[in-house]
C-alpha cells in the first residue's frame, strides 16, 4: 500500500538520541551535588546558590514550601482557566484568539457594572441582584459570541489563519474601546460577597509550621475543576462536542456532512465567554477589575506552549506547572536575580519543555500521509 | 416540471433518453458556475438523475466534475464559487439557495474527493458526525450504525482507531458510511477511486450497487476511472472543459468508439505505438 503513516522517532537509536539531553542534565546535576558535598563549591558560588542552596531552604522549612506550592497551585488553576478559553477557540476554529484576555476583563467589568447600575437604580443589593447580574452578563457574552460570528468570522471564512488572528487583534481594541466607553476607565471592585464567594482564611498546622489557606482560593479551585470536567464531558460525549472536534479537524468535511459552522462557532465563542467570566470573577476577586487584567492573556501563552494548543488536559497540567514553577522560582531563586522573576520565568519553563516536546505536552500529533 | 423533463430528453436526443417516464430525483438545468467572480468553470451543464439510479459523470482532470457536484451540494460558496445561471431541483424542490446543512437534511449529501476524514476522531465518531442533522434519537442512530457496519465489516474492526491512522480504503469506506448515516435519498460521490488499489475500488463500487439496490439511494458519481464507473452506472455523462459533451446509457457509452479511444484507451485500429500517440495533435471535441 502506498499510504504510510509517518510515526516520528521510531527505533531504539532515535529514542536514545532523544533521551541524551535529559541524561546529560542528570549527570551534570549529580556532579554539582557531589562537588557541594565534598566542599569544592560553597555558599557564594553561583553554582552552589542555584543548585544547592534553595533545596536546603526547602528541606529546612517544609511548611513554607507547602504554602508556596499551594499559592502556585491556585495561580496555576487560574492560568489553566485562561488557557482553556484559548484552547476552546483554537480547537474549533484554528484561531489563536488574542482577544481572550480582554474578554476576561470585559466579562468581569460587565458583571460589576450591571450590578452597580441596578444597585444605583434602587434594587436591593445582595445575592439575588448578583445572580441577576450574572445571568445578564451571560446574555451579554452570548450576544458577543453571535456578534463575533456575524461580523468577524462569517465574512472571513476560508481565509488564512493569520488573517483571523489579526481580526482578533482588532476585536481586542474594539472591546477595550467599548468597555471604556460604557464602564469608564476606573478600576472596579469585584462583588465577591454578593456572589456568595467565601472570603475567610484558615490556618493549618502541618510539618512543624503553619499554612494559611484562603477560602476564596479553595472555591476557585473547586469551581475551575468542575467547569473543566463539564467542558471535557461536553467535548467528548455530546453531539455538539463531537461536531466541535470535527470542525477543528476539517472545515470542509464538516460542512459536507451538514454541520453548521456558524452554530458551532457561536457555541464555542459562548463557551469561551463563560470561561472568561469565571476567570474574571476569580481573578478580579484577588485584585481589582480593570483593563490592566488583560496582561493575563500573556500569562496564558507559556501555558499554551507547554500544554499544547489543542488539549484541554494540556491546558490544566500546563497551567499548574507554570503556576507552581513560577511561585517556587520566585520564592527560592528570585533573590539571586534581584526578585521579580515571575514575569519571565514562565517563558523559561515553557522553553525548556519545548526542547523536549515540540508540540507541547499533550498537543495533538500532526498526522500526515504521504 | 414537464418543461424541464422535456428539456432533459431534448438534450439527450442524440442518444437513448434516460427512461423518460421515470421520475427524477435530481434535475440540473443549464447551470453556470463562476469562481471568484471571474473564472467561468461550468458553461451551462444540464443533467438528470432518475430516482434509484446510478449516474456517472466522466471526464479528465479539470473538466468540471467536482464543481458540478459542489454546485449541487452547495459547498461551492465556501470556496468563493457561485452558481450564476440555471436551476437545480432536488426531490421536486428548488435547492439552489439552500445551505449545505439544509440540503443534507433534505436528503442530498456529498462524499468529497480525497476522503476528508476527521483525522483525530475515531472511525465510530467519524461515522456519528454523519448523523449530525438527524433528530430521530439515539436508538435509530445506533441501529443505523450497526447496519452500516454490515456493509463495511472492516470498519467495525477498526471502530476505535483514530481515523488518521487507517488505510486509504478504510477512510474512503468511512466517508461513504458517514454519508449514509445522514439517511440520504441521494449520495454525490466524488472520485471514490482516488489513490486506491484496483481491488479496493472494485469493492467500493460493489457496495455502491448493493446500497443502491437495498436502500434505494440514488447515486451521482464523478469518476476518472471510466471503465469502472461505466460497469456499475446505469447512465453516464461525459464532461470536457465545463461542458457536457456526450451522454447516454452506460452500455451504449461503453460501446462508443470515441469513448473507447479517449477514455478506455482502446481504439478501433488496435493498440497504437506510444511513439505515434505522441504526435496525435489534440483531443477531438464533440461540441464547440
Amino acid at each position: 500500500m502506498s499510504d504510510a503513516v509517518i510515526a516520528k522517532g521510531d527505533g531504539d537509536a532515535a529514542r536514545w538520541r532523544k533521551a541524551l539531553p535529559a541524561l546529560a542534565t542528570l549527570g551534570a546535576l549529580a556532579a554539582i551535588v557531589a562537588a557541594a558535598m565534598t566542599g569544592v563549591i560553597a555558599r557564594g558560588n553561583l553554582v552552589y546558590d542555584v543548585f544547592i542552596d534553595p533545596f536546603i531552604a526547602i528541606a529546612s522549612l517544609p511548611d513554607l514550601f507547602v504554602q508556596t506550592v499551594w499559592e502556585g497551585f491556585v495561580a496555576g488553576v487560574l492560568y489553566a482557566l485562561i488557557a482553556l478559553g484559548f484552547v476552546l477557540i483554537y480547537k474549533a476554529s484554528g484561531v489563536f484568539n488574542f482577544a481572550q484576555g480582554i474578554m476576561v476583563v470585559f466579562a468581569a467589568l460587565t458583571l460589576v457594572g450591571l450590578y452597580e447600575f441596578m444597585d444605583n437604580a434602587g434594587l436591593p443589593a445582595g445575592g439575588f441582584l448578583a445572580l441577576l447580574a450574572l445571568v445578564l452578563t451571560l446574555a451579554v457574552m452570548f450576544a458577543l459570541a453571535v456578534t463575533v460570528e456575524r461580523v468577524v468570522l462569517r465574512p472571513l471564512v476560508n481565509q488564512p489563519e493569520i488573517i483571523l488572528f489579526m481580526a482578533t487583534f482588532g476585536l481586542t481594541y474594539v472591546l477595550i474601546g467599548f468597555g471604556e466607553m460604557v464602564f469608564g476607565g476606573n478600576p472596579k471592585v469585584m462583588i465577591t460577597q454578593a456572589l456568595g464567594l467565601p472570603t475567610g482564611v484558615s490556618d493549618f498546622a502541618i510539618l512543624g509550621g503553619r499554612v494559611s489557606i484562603q477560602h476564596l482560593d479553595v472555591a476557585a479551585a473547586i469551581i475551575a475543576t468542575t467547569m473543566i470536567a463539564c467542558l471535557a464531558f461536553f467535548f467528548q460525549y455530546t453531539r455538539i462536542g463531537r461536531a466541535l472536534r470535527a470542525v477543528a479537524d476539517s472545515h470542509k468535511a464538516a460542512l459536507s456532512v451538514g454541520i453548521t459552522l456558524n452554530q458551532i462557532w457561536i457555541v464555542v465563542w459562548f463557551a469561551a465567554g463563560i470561561v472568561a467570566l469565571v476567570t474574571g470573577i476569580m481573578w478580579g476577586a484577588r485584585s481589582d477589575v480593570s483593563f490592566a487584567l488583560d496582561i493575563i492573556a500573556l500569562k496564558a501563552l507559556p501555558v499554551l506552549i507547554l500544554g499544547g494548543f489543542t488539549s484541554i488536559p494540556g491546558a490544566i497540567i500546563g497551567g499548574l506547572i507554570i503556576g507552581i514553577g513560577e511561585k517556587l522560582g520566585e520564592f527560592y531563586w528570585g533573590p539571586l536575580f534581584g526578585n521579580g522573576i515571575e514575569t519571565w520565568f514562565a517563558y523559561i519553563i515553557a522553553l525548556i519543555f519545548l526542547l523536549f516536546r515540540p508540540h507541547g505536552l499533550f498537543g495533538e500529533k500532526i498526522i500526515e500521509r504521504i | 416540471m414537464s418543461a424541464v423533463s422535456e428539456a432533459v430528453s431534448g438534450m439527450a436526443a442524440n442518444s437513448e433518453a434516460p427512461m423518460p417516464a421515470v421520475p427524477l430525483i435530481l434535475d440540473v438545468n443549464n447551470v453556470e458556475v463562476i469562481y471568484d467572480r471571474v473564472i467561468l468553470v461550468l458553461k451551462g451543464v444540464s443533467l438528470a438523475v432518475p430516482r434509484g439510479g446510478i449516474v456517472a459523470i466522466l471526464g479528465a482532470n479539470g473538466a468540471g466534475k467536482t464543481t458540478t457536484l459542489k454546485a449541487i451540494s452547495n459547498l461551492l460558496r465556501a470556496e468563493r464559487g457561485e452558481v450564476t445561471k440555471g436551476s437545480i431541483t432536488f426531490d421536486d424542490h428548488r435547492v439552489d439557495n439552500l445551505s449545505p446543512h439544509q440540503l443534507v437534511r433534505a436528503g442530498c449529501i456529498q462524499v468529497m474527493e480525497g476522503r476528508q476524514c476527521f483525522v483525530h476522531l475515531t472511525i465510530e465518531e467519524n461515522l456519528l458526525t454523519g448523523a449530525f442533522t438527524r433528530k430521530d434519537g439515539k436508538r435509530a442512530i445506533n441501529d443505523d450504525l450497526e447496519r452500516i457496519y454490515t456493509y463495511f465489516p472492516k470498519l467495525k474492526d477498526r471502530r476505535k482507531s483514530q481515523a488518521g491512522y487507517t488505510s486509504g480504503g478504510e477512510q474512503q469506506m468511512m466517508a461513504f458510511g458517514r454519508a449514509m448515516m445522514s439517511r440520504p435519498k441521494m449520495i454525490l460521490l466524488d472520485e471514490p477511486s482516488m489513490g486506491l488499489a484496483p481491488q479496493i475500488v472494485e469493492q467500493i463500487f460493489e457496495i455502491v450497487r448493493d446500497v443502491n439496490q437495498r436502500e434505494n439511494i440514488s447515486f451521482l458519481i464523478a469518476e476518472q476511472n471510466t471503465n469502472m464507473a461505466l460497469r456499475y452506472a446505469h447512465y453516464g455523462y461525459i464532461m470536457e472543459t465545463g461542458r457536457i459533451v456526450m451522454d447516454g446509457a452506460a452500455s451504449a457509452l461503453r460501446e462508443n468508439e470515441d469513448v473507447k479511444e479517449f477514455y478506455l484507451g482502446v481504439s478501433g485500429g488496435g493498440r497504437k505505438n506510444f511513439k505515434d500517440l505522441k504526435f496525435y495533435k489534440r483531443r477531438k471535441r464533440w461540441l464547440s
